[in-house]
């Protein structure tokens, strides 16, 4: 076992510690970067000039009119950047663009005295545009050649001898839509200038560094002028990994040319119009099987629809490559994938960050293949799983690969999965309108940054003279609950309770250098870097204690507060004690810790390497009920069996799986992205840029019985207490739920019929797939619920 | 207690969270949530803006049937402040410390039920006014279904929360939550529930941006509305909130006329029932009690409960869109509206009120009283709402039926539509065909065919033109099905 995932006794992780600011949440007074603004005297408040074209030149620009309205103070626009006028990482991203590329994009900002004046002053702003063409969906940009970034091939074996061979090759078309992250907060930033023109930014981000090197660019300032803080976020979901960065960097040019604190909190119509979604995909794939239904070869094309710039889609699209096999052994693979350039937001990081998007073609491919190769979809999965010694088609062994195994079977009994196929079988003979589907889906997913310099992080763990202890480290909190496994990690360490530790906002002036809180990682990285601070801490002070308890310092232990002696009896000190004695003795109580992931590598070239630590993944089993006549439907159950490696806190990890598998279900089936792709004036408009018209999962769509269980005696060697990453796997885990849908539906047709499910699955999509399953059945819907209803006498209600 | 009058004379004032509060600095439009925030009490949240996410929720102190108060969680972005002028709210930090929580937030907090925590406040407020609702009872232990369902056994409704997302949890802790909730003790807002709510004040407030005037008789709001024809008026706010804060419109007199006692109430006759233009759903649902089995089974789907804490019919029909829940089931109750002037009164057929889409025939000056529906009703209705989400949902289609069925044979039939036409529509043509036809086959077939052509709908980020018109022909296929049918012969 390795030092880092070996727990000792007594330990602070592993206990279901609630999330640490819960009892403020509840109480309302956990604060967010805008009611932060709210305490801020004269913050000014900052509003976009949104451009009402998906593509045009900025001919020019009139502010006279806006300037005119009491209240307001100044127009930002692109003469007022001191630096580089790029909000980026790819030089492709101006801040102050003069040419709109989207319909809503920003091209300049009003600063008022209040959020009323400010809209009033964007409103006035005159604006000469030169209308170009667009390019709305993905359709259009294939057709018109339009792609940005880099193409990558994930390529092993022969695909194309594979094909040849097969005894059954499958083709078909995925296409998918994005989802809008819609975290309750939306973007909101918060800047003031103190009196050595140093920049303080409160951000409500994911990543604070980046933040703070994207503002210094902006200003043309060295990193070291601009702190960054973030305090915690009302939701992230990626959505403020990149897209957050543009607008603390206005907030930070109004301050600087102002003087007074500026604020900016995007309403949710400017949140939705400006900020990138999880990438929409247009798939087309060929796929091989043996006559037994073992996978032999996958062919298949993926563009993203990466929106008007890049921004992290390159990133995303190679990590949709890495989970296209998902859990299944495919010998022969040839992927290429490619970003299109849209006229339309700049899609970005998503909770998954590509994978589910791999993910949904694959489990689309076997859901459809499922009754053409006359197998159960369940049958069809099982028997292409990874075994151990299998590597991934980017080259990567698939260490632990009976975990999903084990999980799967563990699935298929907690759920009573054979006999609820009966229940369902029978329900559906006696139902002519409504029917039940049931279906189990793996998930496999790869932890660790793929670029593997972003895998490290630093954390800073202060001890003072009365033995309390304050920790700050590089990573943010979104909700997640990272803060909550940070305090029990430094707890852990030290040997003392959880009182004992407090936590400081994360600052880029506590810990410099900082990755994205991403991919997962979060806890990983920095509870690894904590982990180092508080051990360097115990190693100086086990010396002081050794001495005091008459022991060798490697035979000091801390655990419970307290300092004891191996073999020594009759004394111990608490750890305030040794700490007082440490200072007393000048011993150094405080620690910087650093943490790197080991053992990755990866050609971004070649698309090979080993660019994961591990694999998380899970099993998830859904029933759904739909209703043929209108094509609704509702979630009766789910059983989920997740791995989660030896969870730190298992209240957090269980409540990061049920959101994700509601959020996910959302993405599958609810959330209906739609842009106005017509010819009219306002061709590019997002037309669900509303909570009124984007439908998140409410109350309506938990499933009635959630049962999640953390698979067990799953330690992680190797990562932070044994635990693994859980973030994002969970959200793959609502496959099931489309795939009991497919399965639903499948009942309305004939024996073998292959169901094709468009994406999201909303009601009226799921209607037209029992149409056409009816159809296939030589049979008419209405018939058949009018047929049945003859039978019976008339039963009318008083 | 505080009372408004200690705190200002004229001016606008409040109670919050115990404690009296005059308007101070603001606009006449400065909503409840607005308000708060620049009073640094930032509990509430802005989440959408527009009454969709509860993030903003806070409790007032509302008069009950009994004279007696209750807890109702109502949206503050949606309410101008001035609207409450002499009411008493309370938010989630009046409601309790992180150091000593109010029962609904330590089993928040402590089954974790909170993640990000920004929707939350909002969640407490919703939950608060559940767990202090008088005649929540627990279930009956035989009556306890073995999967929570939606009303938990200590009788909480989940529908109470079905206006508050959470874009994190999952919702299954937060029920858990709710549903482990036992009777509130005798605490201070238990206690506040025994005496009356605060009375409405004459409010007129004049701001650089306008003029907000409460009315407080039906006279006052018809002289008011001859010299302003131009006015806005409020009952609930629900729909001019998303006005203001979506589209920054702004008015130059905004009239409330939710306090005028003939615009709010019900009177029930032996003829017709009649309710009030600025009656709450919730209450028009608490008085009727199931007397109207359409609108018992239209009300719980319209919106969500906090904003049919506020919602009207009123503004339902006022706002003249095509696709407001309530018209297509007033349409099929043969409903008529009331028309009221500083001049006269008229009344007509809802269905001749509707003349394109968004207007009407309702001239200015002129404010919808009441809806009359007539009694007695025919014996099989049905209200098919088709949304993407069963929760909170805006209706792409929603057909209503109140069908005469006597001895087999169909001897009335009224269909109201909405979403299929630039206005509500009667489907005269199918009600022609059914009426006098057997109740069976052959009937209804046919004139599900006749149904799905009515209507002209439109393709949009809701539904496609096509589906619209099968969802009608479905719905009276459906209809016929469920009503001939014992579907569920095993549970």
């Amino acid at each position: 076992m390795s030092h880092l995932s070996r727990r000792p006794a007594d330990p602070a992780v592993g206990a279901s510690v609630p999330h640490e600011s819960a009892r403020l949440h509840v109480s309302g007074q956990a604060l967010y970067t805008d009611d932060l603004a709210q305490r801020t005297a004269g913050a000014l408040t900052a509003w976009p000039v949104q451009s009402p074209h998906a593509h045009a030149l900025v001919r020019s620009m009139d502010t006279t009119a806006a300037l005119a309205i009491p209240g307001v103070i100044r127009v930002l626009t692109a003469q007022d950047v001191p630096g580089i006028n790029d909000c980026g990482i790819k030089h492709d991203e101006p801040l102050f663009p003069s040419e709109a590329m989207y319909y809503g994009h920003a091209l300049a900002w009003v600063l008022g005295e209040d959020q009323n004046a400010a809209r009033a002053g964007a409103a006035a702003v005159v604006v000469d545009y030169l209308p170009l063409p667009s390019l709305i969906s993905v359709a259009e940009a294939i057709q018109a050649q339009s792609f940005q970034g880099m193409k990558r091939t994930i390529s092993r074996g022969d695909a194309d001898a594979a094909l040849a061979t097969a005894d059954r090759v499958m083709s078909g078309v995925t296409e998918f839509s994005g989802q809008e992250h819609f975290y309750l907060e939306t973007q909101a930033a918060l800047a003031t200038v103190d009196e050595g023109g140093q920049i303080f930014v409160q951000s409500s981000t994911q990543h604070p560094s980046e933040a703070q090197a994207i503002i210094a660019h902006v200003l043309g300032r060295a990193s070291n002028e601009i702190t960054v803080q973030s305090l915690r976020m009302g939701g992230g979901f990626g959505g403020k990994e990149m897209q957050s960065h543009g607008f603390a960097a206005i907030a930070s040019i109004g301050t600087l040319l102002t003087g007074r604190p500026v604020r900016v909190r995007l309403n949710r119509t400017l949140d939705m119009t400006m900020t990138g979604k999880r990438h929409g995909f247009h798939t087309s794939w060929e796929a091989g099987f043996s006559s037994e239904g073992k996978l032999l070869a996958l062919k298949a094309l993926l563009t993203a629809d990466g929106g008007w710039c890049l921004d992290l889609s390159e990133a995303v699209l190679a990590r949709a490559l890495c989970h296209v096999d998902n859990n299944y052994f495919i010998p022969h693979v040839h992927l290429d994938g490619r970003v299109a350039k849209t006229n339309k937001t700049s899609q970005t990081a998503f909770r998954g960050f590509g994978g589910p998007q791999g993910m949904l073609m694959i489990e689309d491919i076997l859901g459809r293949s499922a009754p053409l190769l006359g197998l159960a979809p369940e049958e069809l999965r099982r028997r292409n799983f990874y075994r151990d010694g299998d590597s991934t088609p980017y080259g990567m062994p698939v260490r632990h690969a009976e975990r999903v195994t084990t999980m799967w079977e563990e699935a298929l009994e907690r759920s009573n999965f054979a006999e609820r196929r009966r229940e369902v079988n029978a329900f559906n003979a006696a139902h002519p309108g409504r029917r039940r589907g049931l279906a189990i889906t793996p998930v496999k997913f790869g932890i660790s940054f793929n670029l593997v310099a972003l895998n490290q992080a630093g954390a800073l763990v202060h001890v003072y003279k009365d033995g309390s202890v304050l920790i700050s480290h590089g990573g943010t909190e979104m909700g997640q609950g990272l803060h909550t496994k940070m305090l029990q990690i430094a707890a852990t360490s030290l040997g003392i309770p959880l009182s004992g530790v407090r936590l400081a906002p994360t600052r880029t002036d506590k810990v410099p250098n900082t990755s994205a809180t991403a991919a997962s990682s979060g806890t990983d990285l920095n509870g690894g870097a904590v982990k180092n601070a508080c051990e360097q801490i115990l190693g100086r002070i086990a010396v002081v204690a050794g001495a005091m308890l008459g022991v060798p310092a490697q035979d000091v232990r801390f655990s419970g507060g307290l300092a004891t002696g191996l073999g020594v009896t009759d004394q111990s000190f608490t750890f305030a004690e040794v700490v007082m004695q440490a200072y007393l003795q000048r011993v150094q109580l405080w620690a910087a810790g650093y943490y790197r992931t080991g053992g990755l590598h990866w050609n971004p070239e070649l698309m090979q390497g080993e660019p994961f630590k591990y694999f998380a993944g899970g099993v998830s089993v859904t029933e759904m009920e739909v209703d043929g006549f209108t094509g609704t439907y509702s979630t009766r159950r789910v059983d989920i069996v997740h791995d989660a490696g030896d969870s730190l806190s298992p209240i957090i990890d269980v409540g990061q799986i049920e959101g994700g598998y509601v959020q996910g279900v959302g993405w599958l089936t609810l959330e209906d992205l739609r842009w106005d792709e017509s010819n009219g004036p306002h061709r590019g408009r997002l037309l669900t840029q509303s909570a009124s018209t984007y439908k998140l999962p409410s109350f309506s769509e938990m499933p009635e019985l959630f049962n999640v269980h953390l698979m067990e005696h799953a330690e992680e060697e190797g990562a932070v207490y044994g635990s693994k990453a859980v973030g994002e796997p969970p959200l793959m885990l609502a496959f099931s739920a489309r795939e009991a849908l497919r399965d639903a539906i499948s009942s309305f047709g004939p024996a073998h019929h292959s169901v094709e499910l468009a994406s999201p699955a909303t009601p009226e999509a799921v209607f037209w797939a029992i149409q056409e399953s009816c159809k296939a059945a030589g049979t008419s819907f209405e018939e058949n619920a009018l047929s049945a209803a003859r039978l019976r006498p008339v039963t009318v209600r008083p | 207690m505080n009372t408004p009058e200690n705190v200002l004379g004229t001016e606008p004032a409040f109670i919050v969270n115990g404690a009296g509060r005059s308007f101070g600095p603001g606009a006449s439009h400065t909503t409840a949530l607005e308000w708060l925030r620049n009073n640094r009490l930032t509990a509430a949240k802005e989440g959408c803006g527009e009454g969709e996410c509860g993030a903003c929720a806070i409790l007032l102190a509302q008069t009950d049937r009994d004279g007696a108060t209750s807890w109702t969680a109502v949206n503050s972005c949606l309410i101008p402040m001035a609207s409450l002028d002499g009411q008493e709210m309370v938010t989630s930090e009046g409601l309790g410390s992180p150091e000593q929580m109010h029962p609904v937030q330590q089993a928040l907090a402590s089954g974790g039920g909170s993640q990000c925590g920004y929707c939350t406040p909002g969640f407490v407020c919703g939950m608060a006014s559940e767990f202090y609702r008088r005649d929540r009872t627990p279930l009956a232990q035989d009556t306890q279904q073995p999967t929570p369902g939606e009303r938990g056994p200590n009788g909480f409704d989940l529908h109470s929360l079905s206006g508050n997302l959470c874009r994190c949890t999952g919702y299954r802790p937060i029920r858990d939550a709710a549903y482990s909730l036992g009777a509130p003790t005798d605490d201070a807002w238990a206690r506040r529930r025994d005496e009356p709510a605060p009375g409405y004040r004459a409010t007129d407030l004049k701001r650089s941006d306008g003029q907000f005037v409460r009315a407080t008789t039906l006279k006052q709001a018809t002289t008011l509305l001859a010299e302003n024809p131009t006015a806005i008026l409020i009952a609930g706010s629900t729909d001019w909130g998303v006005e203001v804060n979506l589209r920054a419109r702004r008015a130059p007199m905004v009239i409330a006329v939710d306090r005028i006692p003939e615009l709010d109430s019900i009177l029930l006759t032996d003829t017709e029932i009649e309710i009030g233009a600025a009656t709450p759903l919730s209450e028009i649902e608490r008085v009727l009690d199931g007397r109207i089995p359409l609108l018992a089974q239209l009300i719980p789907q319209f919106a969500s409960r906090l904003i049919r804490n506020r919602a009207t019919l009123g503004g339902n029909l006022g706002t003249g869109s095509p696709i407001g829940d309530s018209p297509p089931a007033l349409l099929a109750l043969e409903a008529q509206i009331v028309l009221t002037s500083a001049e006269r009164q008229r009344v007509l057929p809802l269905a001749d009120y509707f003349t394109g889409y968004r207007t009407t025939v309702k001239e200015p000056g002129e404010l919808i009283k009441s809806v009359r529906i007539p009694l007695p009703l025919s014996n099989l209705s049905a209200f098919h709402k088709i949304t993407k989400r069963r929760f909170d949902d805006i209706s792409s289609v929603a057909v209503a039926f109140s069908l005469h069925i006597d001895d087999e044979v169909i001897t009335k039939a009224r269909i109201g539509l909405g979403g299929v036409a630039a206005t509500p529509l009667r489907a005269y043509a199918t009600e022609k065909m059914l009426t006098g036809q057997p109740w069976n086959r052959d009937t209804i077939k046919g004139a599900a065919a006749a149904l799905g052509a009515e209507g002209t709908p439109m393709s949009d980020h809701r539904a496609s033109s096509s589906y619209r018109s099968i969802m009608l022909s479905s719905a009276l296929i459906k209809l016929y099905t469920e009503n001939n049918l014992i579907m569920e012969a095993t549970p």
